[in-house]
């Protein structure tokens, strides 16, 4: 019974304080609330180290839509982070492929969560190359993305393909690596 | 306390709460105190918001810790502990082959000493942020610690010394760092009987030269009477050119000091001319003596320290070197010597001195060209006190330490037993302000404050004695610092914070000034370790005679082999564990079972060796240390040992 006791006096305390400050106060409390949020490791500035899997999508001309999607999606933190990761990156050309109007509509505020399961089903834990990839079907092993989904890879010559999108490059980057792939990668 | 006992403190705890909490209510109405609560808050002085860095960097000694840690300032957070002195298993510091050379003595392996007061490198006698010196007591050596990594980068031994206490003081450039010896000892060191001191025993005063890169050599001793030498601090401005080292136990004795070292009303402050050193050793002035000691330096290149033996010292005798040394007297049992930003007050903190005795530097060159000379010992002049005194400061408090300055003209002085900060004006020596310290403050220190340009915006006691400031943790208490605001007249406590082992001294320094340098990672094509791996193709075991080398990568996440077959019992298995990754902090473990040893912790771009000895048959896993990623918990293999005089196949995989 302690603990609850203490969060009620804490809240009493808050809200006698509260009640006290005048009106500049609370604008101050608020900015300095604002100010205390931890910024993602998105904003980490840092141009030494090798180049994670965001900054060298954000700096290929041929990935603006799905940077562009990211960043409306709000997770370009998860692109940062220690990984491993692997993404299958649809370029440029591969979401100009979908319906017109598909990409508008995913941008739009409302559509975030939507937008957010689509990109993170592009993403992978671990790294897989297109060499691992071949390991992967050789030994008949799945494709887990970070959505929960497993994804059919499979060899065509030296070609492989993610649920039938083709990668068409690979980039090892500092936490993960890309594999561009020509079409953007819907659930069968 | 007692269990009941610390019931009770807990009922008036609430009830002290109630109290003010009453209070909070009914001054709700005043307008003009609704904000005193705030305006009184001094802990937001000390508040780092979450996300925002600190303004200073403060780098405490750890004492018997034998290491350096370094917190913020305000903050009193606490960044990085420095293994220096003492192995450190969570670094693998001191266990890995690549450090343990840093640890050899002329005695061998040394793994641990105490730590005393930390120096950061000084240009035009301010602090440039490029190294911090430091000091080990007990076997006598001096650390330099290299401010872009925080790694310790050379430690050089003291020859002729018994005990490295008055160190590792600088001059303005950094030119020379100094190493008193606490202790006289036989010079040289030889077998005799403890009560031929006087006749035996020596004290020497060594000045390291510190040479562009940072690479330390003795260049020269001076060889005085057989005192205990306690601190020591070098000139500035006007001064430059000169260091100054306390002395105790001028008496000369050999037992009990506590009571034979307090019989005389003024002991010394040796001034030495440290220019003039350097005449007479152009000259050819000096003896060259045998002594054995080590100079061990890391390699930031192959990314591994070596120790250098050497044999000879240069040694000055002041008898045949007029005008390098003059005694100061001071009373009484002076512990901290201390020049402030100008050059000219050179402070005694006499420490069984009722009042404090402040030597000006005017008069001592007039007393020098004067003559007035009270005695000569061993050749060294003795200024008439009176002749070299600016003044002193009656009855500030009991036991003076140490001063330090704000560069506003005034100086605040530790007060050891009546466990007080106590601030007056060096030109009045009037006391101006005293708050107390809890509890028995050694030194003190103000960032840069032993410096030409103090940063005099905080001033932080550095505290032996906690007893009940904090939660107990059974009969072994934390230390403490303690952090007063020093902008205004008056000094104001605004936090306390536990430190890492005693914190002997600490240095200050502007973040600014250390910050932008950090580095962020090794570059693996820098790297040029003799078992460096560049890429994970070169993983491999060899084996030579019962030697086995095993090149093994490291990056998110797994080893870039991770089934090893064919190792023996008997074999000395080296893991040449090299950090693949070339990112900002991402470090990887690495750690074996049953290793007789401690972790490896390798920086991105970095190789580093486990010793592995496998005693006993059987597969043994392997694993990553440090939580490098979101498999990190996948990141680990297996070793397989076989008996002695098996036949098993040397094999290595990673998913075949």
């Amino acid at each position: 019974m302690k603990t609850p006791l203490k969060f009620l006096a804490f809240g009493l305390i808050t809200l006698v304080v509260a009640s006290c400050s005048t009106p500049t106060n609370k604008t101050e409390e608020a900015g300095a609330v604002a100010d205390a949020t931890p910024k993602g490791q998105a904003s980490v500035v840092d141009d030494e180290s090798a180049k994670n899997i965001l900054q060298v999508a954000a700096s290929s001309p041929d990935h603006t839509t799905l940077v562009a999607a990211v960043t409306a999606a709000q997770i370009e933190h998860v692109l940062v982070n220690a990984g491993p990761l692997t993404v299958f990156a649809p370029n440029n050309v591969a979401f100009e492929k979908l319906p017109a109007g598909t990409v508008e509509n995913l941008l739009k505020p409302e559509n975030k969560a939507q937008l957010a399961t689509i990109l993170t089903r592009h993403a992978a834990p671990g790294s897989y190359d297109v060499a691992a990839l071949k390991k992967m079907v050789a030994k008949g092993r799945t494709l887990y993305m970070a959505t929960g989904d497993y994804l059919e890879v499979t060899v065509d010559g030296d070609d492989v393909l993610i649920n039938g999108c083709k990668i068409i490059g690979t980039i090892n980057t500092s936490n993960g690596i890309i594999n561009v792939v020509d079409q953007v990668i819907l659930p069968k | 306390m007692n269990v009941k006992t610390m019931k009770k403190q807990h009922i008036i705890n609430k009830l002290f709460a109630l109290v003010v909490l009453a209070g909070v209510v009914t001054s709700c109405g005043s307008s003009e105190n609704s904000k005193g609560a705030l305006g009184s808050d001094v802990a937001s002085q000390a508040y780092v918001t979450p996300g925002e860095h600190d303004d200073f960097y403060a780098f405490m000694s750890g004492g018997f810790s034998g290491q350096i840690s370094v917190y913020g300032l305000p903050s009193g957070r606490l960044f990085r502990v420095i293994p220096v002195f003492s192995q450190d298993p969570e670094k693998g510091y001191g266990y890995n082959e690549e450090t343990k050379p840093m640890l050899e003595t002329s005695f061998g392996f040394v793994p641990w000493d105490d730590a005393h007061h930390p120096e950061l490198s000084q240009t035009n006698g301010v602090p440039d942020g490029r190294w911090i010196f430091i000091n080990g007591n007990n076997t006598p050596r001096i650390a330099r610690i290299d401010l872009k990594t925080f790694e310790t980068a050379e430690i050089i031994e003291i020859p002729n010394s018994g005990g490295n206490h008055s160190s590792p003081f600088t001059t303005e450039n950094s030119e020379y760092i100094v190493a008193g010896t606490r202790f006289s000892v036989p010079f040289p060191q030889k077998d005799v009987a403890i009560d031929t001191y006087k006749e035996n025993f020596k004290g020497t005063l060594s000045f390291i030269s510190v040479a562009e890169d940072g690479d330390m050599d003795v260049a020269f001793q001076v060889l005085l009477p057989g005192y205990d030498y306690d601190l020591a601090h070098a000139g500035k401005g006007k001064s430059h050119g000169w260091m100054f080292f306390t002395s105790y136990n001028t008496e000369e004795e050999h037992t009990l000091l506590e009571v034979n070292a307090s019989q005389r009303d003024k002991d010394y402050i040796a001034a030495i001319n440290w220019k003039k050193a350097e005449e007479y050793m152009a000259q050819g002035k000096f003896k060259e003596m045998p002594a054995s000691y080590v100079d061990n330096h890391y390699d930031e290149s192959k990314q591994m320290a070596f120790s250098d033996t050497r044999n000879t010292v240069k040694v000055l005798i002041p008898s045949e070197c007029p005008g390098l040394v003059y005694f100061l007297p001071t009373p009484k049992s002076p512990h901290g010597v201390d020049v402030d930003p100008t050059g000219e007050f050179i402070v005694g903190n006499g420490k069984l001195s009722s009042d404090m005795s402040i030597h000006s530097f005017d008069k001592m060159i007039k007393a020098i060209e004067g003559e007035k000379f009270e005695t000569t010992i061993d050749g060294i002049p003795v200024l008439q006190y009176e002749e070299v005194l600016s003044g002193i400061v009656a009855q500030p408090g009991l036991g003076p330490l140490h001063t330090e300055f704000d560069g506003k003209g005034n100086a605040y002085t530790s007060f050891f037993i009546s466990s007080e900060i106590v601030k007056w004006n060096l030109e009045t020596k009037e006391v101006l302000d005293r708050v107390p310290a809890y509890y028995s403050i050694g030194h003190l220190m103000i960032p840069g404050g032993d410096s030409k340009k103090p940063w005099g915006k905080y001033v932080v006691a550095l505290n032996k004695i906690t007893k009940d400031r904090f939660l107990p943790t059974g009969p072994e208490l934390t230390q403490s610092a303690q952090l007063y605001d020093i902008s205004g007249e008056k000094m104001k406590l605004i936090l306390d914070f536990p430190t890492i082992g005693e914190p002997h001294y600490a240095q200050g320094i502007a973040a600014e000034l250390i910050a932008p340098n950090s580095l962020k990672y090794y570059k693996l094509e820098d790297n040029n370790h003799p078992h460096a791996m560049k890429s994970p193709n070169d993983s491999r075991i060899v084996r030579d005679g019962n030697v086995v080398r095993v090149y093994m990568g490291a990056i998110r996440s797994h080893f870039t082999v991770d089934n090893l077959e064919g190792i023996k019992v008997g074999d000395k298995v080296y893991f040449h564990v090299t950090n693949l990754e070339q990112d900002w902090d991402v470090p990887h473990g690495f750690s074996v079972m049953g290793a007789n040893n401690a972790e490896l912790l390798i920086m991105p771009g970095q190789t580093e060796t486990l010793l592995w000895e496998p005693q006993r048959e059987g597969v043994y896993p392997f694993y990553c240390t440090d939580f490098c990623s979101a498999l990190h918990q996948e990141m680990q293999g297996y070793a397989r040992v076989s008996a002695k005089g098996a036949t098993t196949e040397l094999k290595w995989s990673l998913d075949e």
